[in-house]
């Protein structure tokens, strides 16, 4: 598998990355060597076995369905670049 | 009685799908210990984890996982005992993680069915798909200033259900008639109140038509987020319409998210920067798979709720009600329990055992409803208790009162919400069945009105009930009414 110019440039997009065009083509390339190099995983056969995606041998911690947390929406709002009141306030999104 | 759209090229037939987004009952978040009341101020019920600080982590809670697999047992489907909770990845502002947990290739809950009953008495069988759980997101706020848009996490992290139903819904009605039936099925079960105003329950539409006779399906076309519904029937018939349009005119249709627009009547795209994104789904590093045991799942089982449907069957069995009045009774867990505690007498001071269910269900659907709605109250709201209702059947029932009396001392009731027996006996509205006092009267209303008395006599059986009229109200309507006919058909035709 490797990843062409436009997949980059999308991939950039989906992550919000900007990324000047004339920077895309080298990043072609190091995306391409890393992809590469975790490919070398797919020389394991697993046929047979089960995706798996955690290699810890315990089950999901269980939480009450109690009230524990919240009421401090000053800690909340504390790194906000910016809000209004007790709201977050963020550049228009249009819809 | 299929619902078609008749095209200039032939009939076409609708195909829904719908997306309902529950919001599971519950005091605390899916991943978090932060409240989920409903109407807190701004940003107050948002726990660091809810607001995606660095280096929290999600736990699940419990109680959510339990009701998730409580509504997959009353929707009849196969609970998963193995599933897997994925990062949705996609950025908007209210959603601070930059996803969403939700589940993907393994939900918790896999296929089922929601049976509905069609107006003309059959039954329509609606498949469902799948049912995973999912964090809500915040809620943006983008009219209150000219450059920037407000942000509140309240909701953000809130468990969700997302209950996915297969392509078998053929007509606006049938969605109507689902969305009923689910929301009645959840408040039955007590996972999620089903209150689209405050946006406990929300749709997605999924839409395509096709030919008449036509076995595939034809792209479809997705209505986001449609609250009430009404809208959501609306947006069905809309977009249905434009589809069979974009087709005849050869325009095509293509796949894409679109807005309901209720005011203008009309659906848009969505702008595409807005949705073509891919989701890149990923199991979530932060949690483990699910993992129930079959013990687990039998428990809950062993506890669920009678649901709606096998209620409306106990009614018709047990209570001999037709399946239509038992379906409205059933529609709301509070009117069947009302009902049946009307049913069951066992109110101090009134008799013991069982009334006429046929009556009771009569008044319940019609006097009481009636009522309630005139006065805009629900049925926990009544003024008059099932207790009440259920002597005030008593006293019909020994006969102290006719049928018709006990109409207007229902209307008493309601307004004072004072005991059937009290306004009886203060009112004198006991039923005169002494056959002699009433036929003291019988003989006057005849003797006053010769001619009448003639014509009834010559054969005109109307004049009759001219008569019942007039001893009813020569006795405030209190005679009793099979009474008064047998006297009267003996003294006037001997």
């Amino acid at each position: 598998m490797s990843l062409d110019k436009d997949t980059v440039r999308r991939i950039a997009f989906l992550a919000r990355v900007r990324v000047p065009e004339d920077a895309l083509e080298p990043l072609v390339g190091e995306l391409n060597k890393i992809i590469g190099w975790v490919e070398q995983l797919s020389e394991v056969d697993t046929e047979g076995v089960e995706p798996m995606t955690s290699v810890a041998e315990i089950t999901l911690p269980l939480r009450t369905d109690e009230v524990t947390d919240g009421y401090y929406s000053n800690r909340v709002l504390a790194n906000a670049p910016d809000n209004k009141g007790p709201f977050y306030a963020v550049p228009k999104v249009i819809d | 009685m299929a619902y078609l759209i008749q095209g200039e090229t032939g009939g076409w037939e609708v195909v829904v799908g719908l997306e309902v987004h529950a919001q599971i009952v519950s005091q605390a978040k899916l991943f978090s210990g932060a409240s989920t009341a409903f109407g807190a101020a701004p940003n107050n019920q948002v726990s660091l984890v809810d607001a995606a600080m660095p280096g929290m982590l999600p736990v699940i809670n419990e109680y959510c996982v339990e009701q998730a697999v409580k509504t997959g047992l009353g929707l009849k489907a196969k609970i998963n005992l193995h599933s897997v909770f994925e990062r949705k990845n996609y950025f908007y502002a209210d959603l601070p993680q930059g996803y969403q947990i939700s589940q993907y290739l393994l939900p918790l809950v896999g296929e089922g069915t929601v049976t509905l009953g069609m107006p003309d008495g059959s039954q329509r069988e609606i498949g469902i798909e799948r049912l995973h759980m999912e964090q809500d997101a915040g809620k943006s706020m983008h009219d209150q200033d000219p450059n920037r848009s407000f942000i509140d996490l309240n909701r953000s992290g809130v468990a969700l259900m997302e209950i996915v139903t297969k392509p078998d819904i053929r007509s606006a009605e049938e969605a109507g008639l689902f969305l009923r039936k689910l929301r009645s099925i959840l408040r039955y079960l007590g996972t999620c109140d089903g209150n689209m105003e405050e946006g406990s329950m929300r749709a997605d539409v999924n839409v395509s038509v096709r030919k008449v006779g036509e076995e595939n399906y034809r792209t479809r076309a997705e209505v986001k987020n449609v609250n009430s519904v009404r809208f959501i029937q609306q947006a069905i018939e809309i977009e249905a319409e434009r589809q069979v349009e974009a087709h005849e005119s050869g325009a095509g249709v293509v796949q894409e998210t679109r807005l309901m627009d209720s005011a203008r009547g009309e659906t848009r795209p969505m702008r595409e920067k807005e949705f073509a994104y891919d989701y890149r789904y990923f199991p979530d590093p932060d949690l483990l798979p699910l993992d129930l045991t079959p013990d687990y799942v039998d428990a809950i089982a062993a506890d669920l709720t009678e649901l709606p449907d096998d209620k409306q069957q106990r009614f018709v069995t047990d209570y001999g009600l037709s399946a239509y009045d038992a379906g409205v009774l059933v529609a709301d867990r509070e009117t069947a329990d009302y009902f049946e505690r009307v049913t069951h007498a066992t109110s101090e001071g009134g008799k013991t055992g069982s009334r006429d269910a046929k009556m009771a269900a009569n008044w319940v659907t019609g006097n009481l409803f009636g009522a309630l709605n005139a006065a805009g109250l629900s049925i926990a709201e009544s003024p008059v208790s099932a207790d009440a209702l259920g002597k005030l059947l008593d006293l019909i029932a020994d006969g102290t009162i006719s049928g018709r009396i006990a109409k207007d001392v229902f209307e008493v009731m309601f307004e004072t919400s004072r005991a059937a027996g009290d306004i009886v006996e203060e009112k004198g509205l006991k039923q005169i069945i002494d056959t002699a006092e009433i036929g003291t009267v019988v003989d006057r209303v005849i003797t006053d009105n010769p001619d009448q008395a003639e014509d009834v006599r010559a054969g005109n059986d109307k004049t009759i009930g001219w008569f019942v009229g007039q001893v009813m109200k020569a006795t405030s309507g209190k005679a009793n009414p099979q009474a008064v006919n047998e006297l009267l058909a003996k003294k006037l035709k001997g």
